[in-house]
C-alpha cells in the first residue's frame, strides 16, 4: 500500500468534526429530536464523537446507535467471504426521530441503501439524514450526503484510507494506491 | 471468513473456530429476533427444501421460523404424505428435486449417513437435523451456545448428559462439540443404555444420577421412549424416573440447585419433574430461543457467497 497524499491531518480532523456537530444542530434547529446511527466499523466511532460534541454545545444528552448492515448487503451472493457480522445496536425506538446516519466514506452509496433498508425495518423514522466524513464520488445510486466533512475526488483505483484513534491509533485521511488485484 | 466446509454433516472434528464462528454470528441473530420486523434480506432468491423422512415438529418449525426470517423460500417436504410411500428411493427423490433447483437442504432420516449420502447427488448445501443415532449438529451447537451464554465459558465446564445415551443423536453431538470446545463430558444412564466402548469417546460414566449431579456444572437431560422400556432396557417408566428422573425433591436432597438442560420433548414426570422443568435453573427455554438464532447462523455461514 503506497500512500499518495494526505487529505485531512489529525489537526483538521478535530476541525470537521466540530463543523459537522455545528450543522447538524443547525439543520435540525437544535438537538432535541436528533439520534446518530453510525454504521459499523468507523461509523460507530465517528457517531459517537459527534454525539459528544453536540451534547456539549446543547447541554443535552444526544442518543446514539450502531448499525451492522451486512445482513442487508446487496453483494452476499458473489462474495467469497462471509463479511462477519458485527452486530446491529439500536436501544432506543427510531420511529418519529431524526436519525443522522454516519459513516466515514461515501462512495457508491450501497452501503447507505442496505442502511436505510434495516433502518426502517426496525421503525419509521420522521427524516434519515446522512453524515459522512468524506465523499470521494462514483455514486451508483441516487444517494446524496447531508453533512460532508471533505469532498475528495478520487479515481476509481484509488483507495481512501481513513484512519482513527480508536482503531488505528491516529486520526487522518489518506488517499493510497490500493493492494495488488485479486484474481 | 467462511466455514471450512460446504455442508454442516456432524460436530465430529468440526474445527473449534467454524464453531466460534457459529456462535458469534448467532450473537447477531439473536438481535434480529428481538426486532419488530424479525426478517432480513440475506437469503433472499434461495430456495431451502426441508427433507424430514422423521417426524419432527419441533426441529422442523426451529428450521423453517430460521429461513423464513433470512427471506429464503422454503419447501416442506414430508414422508408420510409422499412418493416415498410409493416406494421412491432417497436418491431419486433427491435427484428429482435436484433438477428444480434446490439452494439448501435440511434432512432428517432414520438412516446413519443419509446426509453424507446426499452430497453426491446434489450441489446443494446439505444440513444434517438428526441421521438415525449419529449426529444432531444443530441441536448441540444451541446446546453448548445456550451453555456459554448462562456461564460466559465452555474451558473447563462440566457438563453431563443423563439418558438414554446409546440411542441418541443428540448426546454423540454434544459429546464430540463440548470436548472440541475444552468443556469436560460425562455421561450418566443405566448399563443398558451406555453403548460399548464408550471410554473410546473420553467421556467420564456416571451410573448414578446423585453422583452426577454433585459432579457436574450442568446436566443435559434426555428424553426417555417408551419403546426401550417395551424392549426390555429397564422395567417401567416409574422405576425409570425414580432411579434416574431428576426432580426438585432429589436436587434439595443433595443441596444442589444445578443447571437443567432438556433438547424437547419432555415426558414430564419421566426424566424431568415439572417442578424443575419449569424452574430458575431450567435453560429449555432459552435453549428453543437459542436454536433458531443458531439456524439462521449456520444458514447464513454456509447459504451466502458460493
Amino acid at each position: 500500500m503506497k500512500i499518495k497524499s494526505t487529505v485531512i491531518t489529525k489537526v483538521d480532523f478535530e476541525r470537521t468534526l466540530m463543523r459537522l456537530a455545528h450543522e447538524i444542530i443547525e439543520r435540525n434547529k437544535g438537538a432535541e429530536t436528533i439520534a446518530l446511527v453510525g454504521i459499523r466499523t468507523r461509523g460507530e466511532f465517528l457517531a459517537k464523537r459527534l454525539a459528544e460534541k453536540i451534547s456539549k454545545i446543547e447541554k443535552k444528552e444526544v442518543k446514539t446507535g450502531f448499525l451492522d448492515i451486512t445482513l442487508y448487503r446487496d453483494d452476499l451472493r458473489h462474495r467469497f467471504d462471509k463479511p462477519v457480522l458485527k452486530g446491529t445496536e439500536i436501544h432506543f425506538d427510531v420511529t418519529g426521530k431524526d436519525i443522522v446516519l454516519v459513516d466515514d466514506v461515501l462512495f457508491t452509496g450501497r452501503t447507505i441503501r442496505a442502511a436505510l433498508d434495516e433502518l426502517i425495518d426496525l421503525g419509521r423514522p420522521a427524516t434519515i439524514q446522512l453524515a459522512v466524513l468524506v465523499d470521494r464520488g462514483h455514486r451508483e445510486l441516487p444517494i446524496k450526503a447531508d453533512f460532508v466533512g471533505k469532498n475528495i475526488p478520487t479515481s476509481h483505483l484509488e483507495e481512501v484510507k481513513v484512519m482513527m484513534q480508536e482503531i488505528d491509533g491516529e486520526d487522518t485521511v489518506l488517499i493510497v494506491e490500493p493492494a495488488e488485484e485479486k484474481s | 471468513m467462511p466455514l471450512s466446509m460446504k455442508h454442516l454433516l456432524g460436530l465430529e472434528g468440526m474445527p473449534r473456530e467454524d464453531i466460534q464462528l457459529i456462535f458469534d454470528t448467532a450473537s447477531s441473530f439473536r438481535e434480529v429476533l428481538e426486532r419488530p420486523i424479525k426478517k432480513v434480506p440475506t437469503l433472499q432468491g434461495k430456495t431451502i427444501l426441508n427433507l424430514f423422512f422423521e417426524s419432527s415438529t419441533r426441529t422442523r418449525i426451529s428450521f423453517e421460523l430460521a429461513e423464513r426470517r433470512l427471506s429464503a423460500d422454503v419447501v416442506n417436504f414430508t414422508a408420510d404424505v409422499s412418493s416415498v410411500q410409493k416406494g421412491e428411493t432417497l436418491k431419486d427423490t433427491v435427484r428429482n428435486l435436484e433438477v428444480m433447483k434446490i439452494d439448501m437442504v435440511v434432512i432428517r432420516h432414520r438412516a446413519a449417513g443419509a446426509p453424507h449420502f446426499l452430497t453426491q447427488f446434489t450441489n446443494a448445501n446439505i444440513i444434517n437435523a438428526g441421521d438415525g443415532a449419529h449426529e444432531h449438529p444443530t441441536q448441540a451447537l444451541l446446546d453448548i451456545y445456550t451453555l456459554r451464554e448462562k456461564f460466559g465459558t465452555l474451558e473447563g465446564l462440566h457438563v453431563c448428559i443423563v439418558g438414554d445415551i446409546a440411542h441418541s443423536r443428540v448426546a454423540r453431538s454434544n459429546i464430540y462439540g463440548l470436548q472440541t470446545m475444552g468443556a469436560k463430558v460425562s455421561i450418566c444412564a443405566p448399563k443398558t443404555l451406555i453403548p460399548r466402548e464408550i471410554e473410546k469417546l473420553g467421556v467420564g460414566v456416571f451410573y448414578k444420577v446423585d453422583e452426577a449431579i454433585k459432579a457436574a456444572d450442568a446436566l443435559n437431560v434426555l428424553r426417555i421412549q417408551r419403546e426401550r422400556m417395551d424392549r426390555g432396557y429397564f422395567p417401567t417408566l416409574r422405576e425409570y424416573r425414580e432411579h434416574f428422573g431428576i426432580s426438585k425433591e432429589r436436587l434439595k436432597r443433595i443441596g444442589k440447585n444445578i443447571t437443567i438442560m432438556h433438547p424437547g420433548p419432555i415426558n414430564r414426570e419421566v426424566e424431568l419433574t415439572a417442578d424443575v422443568a419449569d424452574g430458575e435453573t431450567s435453560l429449555i427455554l432459552q435453549q428453543v430461543l437459542n436454536g433458531v438464532a443458531v439456524r439462521m447462523a449456520v444458514l447464513y455461514l454456509l447459504g451466502t457467497g458460493n
